[in-house]
């Protein structure tokens, strides 16, 4: 019973305290939407969950959006702390919890992360001290994904005179990161998307995913160079390589088509080569024992 | 008048144009010989780094002492890496070349792997030993044949732009000595029987196992498309098409493609012919808004999973790319997960369809499989982890080794800094085995003004 007067108080001084933004949010502060937030996920959710992380200390890294290890063990370290079911998931349960105990001031959050500013949002600093680029911020705060709930200061003290102010409006914001595969770079799929769109441009997207699938194979394969840029770039390999059609701007469905192969889907059955049975020049390329026929091209071992 | 008039326009006419032309060609030239030195750069550092691999073998197999060994091997290993890149750099893909690279990943592999051995504890023995006296002999074959070509370039000032046109136009000169020299170094190395490069070669590709695991009886084309339908949602107006793997194909297989002339909806799949287990599929159509989220995404796919006949899986990984969720489950026995045996499903974010499986890796190294017990403790695999790692969580896991082998180890998932880690502590020995930065999201690189 005491303990709910707490949390109605508590919850009463925070709508206080958020009232002011309310009147360019109407929204209010309980912006989570009713999903459950899982690691790996991105969107507007987890930037509040970051948020609502940082501020309580938990969190120290960047506030981008995206769900991963280290949202993760602040989440798992909050609901240790306060004494939840530890499984990393934010449900209803922890969500509320979490609401409860921490600030969001949404107009804040997105206004720097739309203008690609680096920024924290730690509770009980003066919050034009957190917004300007602030190189040393996650440095001394490391160790302290185990603290207790007081916010760590010490990071946004560091932090540069503000810059200028900001612009009333708050549009919502797309995160600033990306989930990439482990061991590819955003580049390294642009790349690939690049040279998949110059090889297969009106091919079915499957036959998108197989001219991604043999750049892999080759650069797992020892008779090949061992980078994705070794493999795409090695003379004579690619006819688009070769012809440039390599620059063209890739379009969606290659990029997708590249994150699938990375991903693990090879429909090749781990082809090394392919040709236009319609355009090859080489007698050589026929020689090879064929896997299978997707579109236009033949697959070979 | 009006001739002499037009006379004048056009010798100016001609004369422009001869000397665009003239401009033009010189570009060309240049830029000819631009492509044509780096060529030569490639070709000749490679004949340079098969001297001195020749050279560094020649020496190790004289040294005794862990002391210059390692060292010595070590080298080996950058040089073979060092040629392995020139190689790639020669326009000789359309040419049948692969051997002499996989050669070299070969011995590199082989340098490597007893270089980081502890060689005071574990000498050489006396195979690896006598694998290197062959591939001293092989590398002094292919360096032989590499100074004879390098010879007959300089002599007769060949240029590989040349051999590049040939290859381009289809019709190789029957005197190309470039092109016929890499044919006699690549006769060379096929040559060389694998058997004799010793059991530590470990080829890098990953072991074709051609699903020997599996038993069951062979299903027919029309049993396939059945499979293929349960799998993928379609209704009767999909059009259908099947056809058998190829001849070069390690194992046999369906291709079933499905597309539906009214929704523009595409899919494939391939199944297996033993038994008839789906391999892989993907289906593909525009996916709208986000809706479902992670979470739900999450649950639809175990459902699927265990609809379609899999068992004991457990979520590893799960990620989020734009509307789609792709998730990696892999089979955890009595809280022990095997991760060689992985099935990713990816589920579509706008209304839970799912658009795809993979259960190559699964298919390949699914068995019933005795797990040992292991010989130490949670507590000492944990002593051996580096002190610095803040363990967050642990578990038994069977992974696979460098070796390609499964090894029952203890994994410990745990952070440095704002880093994560994941490490594997072998249960039997306590060495560790693997350890894996996971990775953090990138951030996007937009024009910020």
């Amino acid at each position: 019973m005491h303990m709910k007067n707490i949390l109605i108080k508590s919850f009463v001084l925070i709508s206080v305290f958020i009232m002011p933004l309310s009147l360019v949010n109407p929204d209010g502060a309980y912006a989570f939407s009713r999903q459950v937030i899982q690691k790996g996920a991105v969107g507007e959710d987890v930037i509040e969950l970051q948020a609502r992380l940082q501020y309580l200390g938990f969190y120290n890294g960047q506030i981008d959006g995206v769900f991963g290890w280290s949202t993760y063990w602040a989440l798992r370290n909050f609901q240790y702390e306060f004494g939840l079911p530890i499984d990393g998931l934010a449900g209803t349960t922890t969500k509320n919890k979490l609401a409860k105990a921490s600030k969001y001031n949404e107009y804040f959050v997105k206004t720097n992360l739309n203008k690609g500013r680096k920024f924290t949002h730690y509770g009980g600093v003066d919050q034009s001290k957190q917004e300007a680029p602030s190189k040393k911020a996650p440095a001394n705060n490391t160790q302290t994904n185990n603290a207790a709930p007081k916010a760590t200061p010490k990071a946004a003290t560091k932090a540069a005179p503000k810059k200028g102010a900001a612009t009333p409006k708050a549009a919502p914001k797309k995160p600033t990161a990306a989930n990439t595969p482990n061991g590819f770079s955003q580049n390294d799929i642009r790349l690939m998307a690049n040279a998949v769109h110059g090889e297969s441009r009106g091919e079915p997207y499957i036959g998108q995913v197989a001219v991604a699938s043999v750049i892999l194979n080759r650069v797992n394969s020892a008779n090949f160079p061992n980078t994705v840029s070794g493999v795409i770039f090695e003379p004579g390999a690619f006819t688009a390589v070769a012809d440039g059609q390599i620059w063209l701007t890739p379009n969606e469905s290659s990029k997708k088509a590249v994150i699938d192969a990375i991903n693990g889907w090879d429909p090749t059955g781990e082809a090394l080569y392919y040709f236009n049975p319609a355009t090859a020049t080489s007698g050589w390329i026929w020689g090879r024992p064929q896997i299978k026929r997707i579109g236009k091209h033949i697959f070979c071992k | 008048m009006i001739r002499g008039i037009l006379i004048g326009v056009l010798a100016v006419g001609v004369a422009g144009t001869a000397y665009w032309g003239y401009q033009e060609h010189q570009e060309k030239n240049a830029i000819l010989l631009n492509a044509e030195n780096n060529y030569q750069r490639a070709f000749h550092d490679l004949s340079y780094q098969m001297d001195l691999l020749h050279d560094k073998i020649g020496t190790t197999l004289a040294m005794n002492s862990r002391h210059s060994l390692s060292p010595s091997l070590t080298e080996v290993w950058r040089i073979t890496s060092e040629a392995h890149s020139d190689v790639g750099q020669l326009p000789l893909t359309l040419l049948p070349f692969n051997k002499t690279e996989e050669f070299l990943a070969n011995i590199g592999n082989f340098s490597y792997r007893t270089a980081v051995r502890d060689l005071d504890k574990e000498p050489l023995s006396d195979k690896e030993y006598e694998n290197l006296k062959v591939l001293y002999k092989q590398s002094g074959d292919i360096q032989n044949e590499l100074r004879n070509v390098q010879h007959m370039v300089l002599k007769n000032n060949l240029r590989w732009m040349d051999v590049e046109l040939a290859l381009a136009s289809g019709k190789e000169q029957t005197d190309n000595t470039i092109i016929d020299g890499f044919k006699t170094v690549e006769k060379t190395v096929t040559g060389f029987d694998e058997t004799n490069q010793g059991p530590t070669t470990v080829n890098f590709q990953k072991k074709d196992e051609n699903y020997k695991k599996i038993q069951g009886k062979t299903i027919s084309r029309k049993e396939a498309v059945t499979i293929a339908k349960k799998y993928m949602n379609f209704d009767g107006n999909a059009k259908v098409k099947v056809t058998e793997n190829g001849k070069g194909s390690d194992y046999g297989f369906y291709s079933v493609s499905m597309k539906n002339p009214d929704s523009g909806q595409e899919a494939s799949m391939d199944i297996t012919k033993k038994a008839g287990h789906p391999i892989w599929f993907i289906n593909n159509r525009d996916i709208k808004k986000q809706i479902l989220s992670l979470n739900d995404a999450t649950n639809k796919a175990q459902n699927f999973l265990k609809e379609t006949g899999f068992k004991d899986l457990e979520l590893f990984e799960s990620t989020q790319y734009d509307n789609i969720g792709v998730f990696n489950f892999v089979t955890s026995i009595n809280g022990i997960r095997i991760y060689p045996e992985s099935v990713k499903v990816k589920v579509a974010l706008d209304n839970g369809d799912i658009m795809g499986e993979s259960a190559e890796d699964y298919l390949k190294s699914f068995q019933t499989r005795k797990i040992d017990k292991p010989a130490i403790s949670l507590q000492q695999a944990r002593s051996k982890v580096n002190p610095k790692l803040k363990v967050m969580e642990d578990r038994q896991a069977v992974i696979l080794n460098d070796l390609n082998e499964e090894v029952t180890c203890y994994e410990f998932l745990g952070t440095i800094g704002n880093d994560t880690y994941r490490i594997f502590i072998n249960a039997k020995d306590g060495k560790e085995e693997k350890v894996e930065k996971l990775k953090n999201a990138e951030a996007i690189y937009e024009d910020v003004l």
